[in-house]
């Protein structure tokens, strides 16, 4: 993976060889590749001269990075107890009618990833969810395909 | 600031230094608070809050592990709602954990099992949360076994990887409900830089992380009547195996242990010490003859050099120094001597086909079980070493044989291959190698014996991480003038973060050793992952006590002068130290491994 032992490389000239430069390695690795791959882990080991291990459990521990390949646009739908009030499993059911795939799971063009969330905050405009850094609140299935749609089109 | 705290625990008035905690506060005046995640030997994680106690003024309870005494302050450890906190902490414990304990290895030596003992948890305060997806065992190991089932996640296993060994295999995992302990993206543990060195087996509450076990496979062989079934027991196995038949720490019962392994069926019940002293005989002139060759014949030879008996070790620096594997010693490990002699020599000499002979060693150790199963060690024809059991196992067979080990009288170990000095017994501890090899190696060198008060080499001794001695070496033998007036500087390390630390030194340049022995766990072999639970500073002491002890009283303390290790060389080894013999059988090769 010559790419990216290169990126790793060039993200530790950035933030430094220091244990603290880990976090922001791997957000920017997240950014770029859209996980945090194995080889990912293992290059940024060899770098900060520390275990994998310790990589795995740091890179594990935050919900925003992933270990396994998502899709450019990751889709993560609050499930705590107010946007279950709200209808949030027709939301779901709507998501995976449109995406062709179950919660957890990306499409094979690696252009959509479909999660959960615990609580975004938004319970007072409820059923809420994220699309990567952007929320989208007061849904209804109708609003989810418009959604959907926009970003089917967007590269 | 005032530098000693008053306070008082239970109405009864205290005083210890600032930074004490209220644990161990409570530890000083005899109140034992209960615990899970606190191990003496590990940084405070303070994540079970088993050891919660009640502080005046304090609106909530606190941990006592991890909150320092401050003055004046007044404490309850047994109030009912502390009893009810403990108890709900421990239910929920209990709730997600396996509680076959009818079938677990640690049944009644499990803290978790104590905890929900001394506290009553009815099993219907909260129902299993266990699924059957958690009942995957992880046994691609040869070494370890690891059961997340029963894992509690009080982190003692990571602190230990981490704190004590530097090696950092495992780790924790996602959060919340979802963490659990894990290698690199969950590889089993065979697969991993794990140096199988089992000081998470020792520091493990539960019985989420054990050893290997191949007792059954021995019960087996010794119930086949084909079979000859030897054993030989390392120097560390005789001063802690009573700890589990019944005996405090640190009670030597080298007669009685013997005589238990007679009664259950083993054929010769041989000691590894023997190969210890043929250990001291071989990596002595390794030793002699790399300095030889730098000195005189101004070759580049590695060194310092270093011990090669810690099979954790060995496989440490396969894995952290792969480029520095030329500074190990050649020689095998006693072990690993001793099966590959056990098949040829012994075979030979007591008329017994190397195939019908099953070779057990019984080690303080959970790496000696990979060491054994080794692709290299084979060198006997056979597989050299067909089990190499912890003092655990054996102690457990001992039980399961229904042998009464308190009322046996002593017997002493079988011959050949059974005699030894005090020289091998204390390779057993930290400092054992380097003592050995020095009361060797000093008199090949001067036909006298080393400069210290009856031969005790006490620089070398102790729990200091890292020790240093120097011999200045003079009026030496005419064969070895160019030692002369040369200062011997030796070190000694034991567990794997202070061997880090001196082969930083090395990879730097600027080591300024000839010799360093090294030891995977701390305290030595006496605090090995094979030994019993639970280990800890106080018993390691005890057990390194013990072993010192059997030194003195030994008639012969240096390895030279073993009579049966005199006769190998003239009988079998014919060639002598180092010579064609000594390599095919007593000398192995290491493997480069990945880092990470």
């Amino acid at each position: 993976m010559p790419h990216t032992k290169e990126l790793v490389e060039k993200l530790v000239d950035t933030y430094g060889r220091s244990r603290e430069s880990m976090l922001p390695i791997l957000q920017d690795i997240q950014r770029t590749e859209h996980y945090v791959s194995d080889d990912a882990m293992v290059e940024i080991a060899k770098q900060l001269d520390i275990s994998t291990a310790d990589v795995y459990g740091k890179a594990t521990f935050y919900s925003f990075i992933d270990t396994v390949p998502r899709g450019k646009y990751v889709i993560r739908v609050c499930k705590t107890i107010v946007c279950e009030m709200h209808n949030k499993s027709g939301i779901i059911e709507t998501l995976e009618n449109l995406l062709k795939i179950k919660i957890g799971e990306t499409t094979l063009n690696r252009k959509f990833s479909l999660l959960y969330t615990n609580c975004l905050g938004w319970c007072h405009m409820g059923p809420a969810m994220l699309i990567n850094d952007e929320v989208f609140t007061d849904l209804t299935p109708e609003r989810v395909r418009e959604i959907i749609a926009i970003y089917k089109n967007k590269n | 600031m005032e530098n000693i705290i008053s306070l008082t625990i239970n109405g009864i008035d205290v005083s210890v230094d600032r930074g004490t905690s209220i644990l161990e506060a409570a530890k000083k005046i005899n109140i034992r608070i209960p615990t899970l995640c606190y191990h003496e030997d590990l940084c405070v994680a303070g994540n079970c809050r088993v050891c919660v106690v009640e502080a005046e003024g304090y609106r909530t309870l606190i941990a006592s592990c991890a909150t320092p005494c401050e003055q004046g302050m007044k404490i309850k450890t047994n109030t009912p709602k502390v009893r009810n906190a403990r108890r709900d902490l421990i239910a929920l414990l209990v709730s997600e954990h396996n509680t076959q304990c009818t079938t677990c290895y640690r049944s009644t030596n499990c803290e978790l099992q104590a905890l929900a003992s001394e506290y009553n948890i009815d099993n219907d305060i909260y129902m299993s949360i266990l699924k059957p997806e958690h009942l995957r065992i992880d046994k691609s190991s040869w070494s370890i076994e690891k059961d997340d089932s029963k894992c509690v996640r009080c982190q003692r296993c990571v602190r230990t990887c981490s704190e004590l060994q530097h090696v950092n295999a495992i780790t924790v995992a996602h959060k919340g409900k979802d963490m659990k302990i894990s290698t690199f993206m969950d590889l089993p543990m065979n697969e991993v830089v794990c140096v199988n060195c089992g000081q998470c087996v020792i520091h493990c509450p539960t019985g989420a992380l054990t050893e290997r076990r191949y007792y059954d496979d021995i019960w087996n062989a010794i119930g086949d009547e084909k079979k000859k079934v030897i054993i030989n027991t390392a120097p560390s196995v005789r001063v802690a195996i009573g700890e589990m038949l019944g005996y405090g720490p640190g009670a030597s019962v080298t007669g009685k242990m013997v005589s238990a392994l007679k009664q259950i069926g083993f054929n010769m019940v041989l000691d590894t010490n023997y190969t210890a002293d043929l250990t001291i005989i071989e990596e002595g002139n390794e030793l002699l003859m790399r300095l030889k060759k730098a000195l005189v014949n101004k070759e580049e030879v590695a060194l310092p050099m270093i011990t090669s008996c810690s099979p954790g070790w060995v496989k440490f620096i396969e894995h952290m120094y792969p480029d520095k594997l030329a500074h190990l010693s050649t020689c095998k490990s006693p072990q690993q001597m001793f099966g590959a002699l056990s098949k040829t020599y012994l075979a030979e000499k007591m008329g017994i086909e190397p195939e019908n002979i099953v070779s057990v060693a019984a080690m303080p150790c959970a790496a000696k079980k990979f060491e054994a199963n080794r692709p290299e060690m084979k060198s006997s024809g056979y597989q050299d070493i067909d089990a190499g059991l912890t003092t655990r196992e054996i102690g457990h067979m001992i039980k399961q044989a229904g042998v009464d080990f308190k009322e046996l009288i002593d017997s002493d170990f079988d011959s050949l291959m059974g005699d030894s000095t005090g020289a091998a017994v204390i390779f057993g501890a930290t400092g054992g190698v380097m003592e050995a090899a020095l009361r060797t190696a000093y008199e090949i060198i001067t036909g006298r014996d080393v400069p210290f008060e009856k031969l005790n080499i006490t620089p070398v001794r102790g729990l200091e991480g890292i020790k240093e001695a120097g011999i200045l070496i003079d009026n030496c033998l005419p064969e070895w003038n160019f030692l002369e007036g040369v200062e011997l500087k030796v070190a000694v390390a034991h567990g794997l973060k202070n061997a880090r630390i001196i082969m930083e030194q090395i990879e730097a340049g600027t080591s300024p050793y000839h010799f360093i022995e090294v030891m995977a766990c701390p305290g030595g072999c006496i605090g090995g992952g094979g030994q019993p639970i639970p280990t800890n500073d106080d018993v390691r002491k005890k057990r390194i006590k013990a072993i010192y002890d059997e030194d003195a009283g030994k008639p012969i303390r240096k390895s030279h002068e073993n009579p049966e290790i005199k006769k190998i060389y003239e009988e079998f080894l014919v060639d002598g130290p180092l010579g064609h013999m000594s390599h095919k059988l007593l000398h192995t090769h290491y493997t480069k491994r990945n880092r990470y």
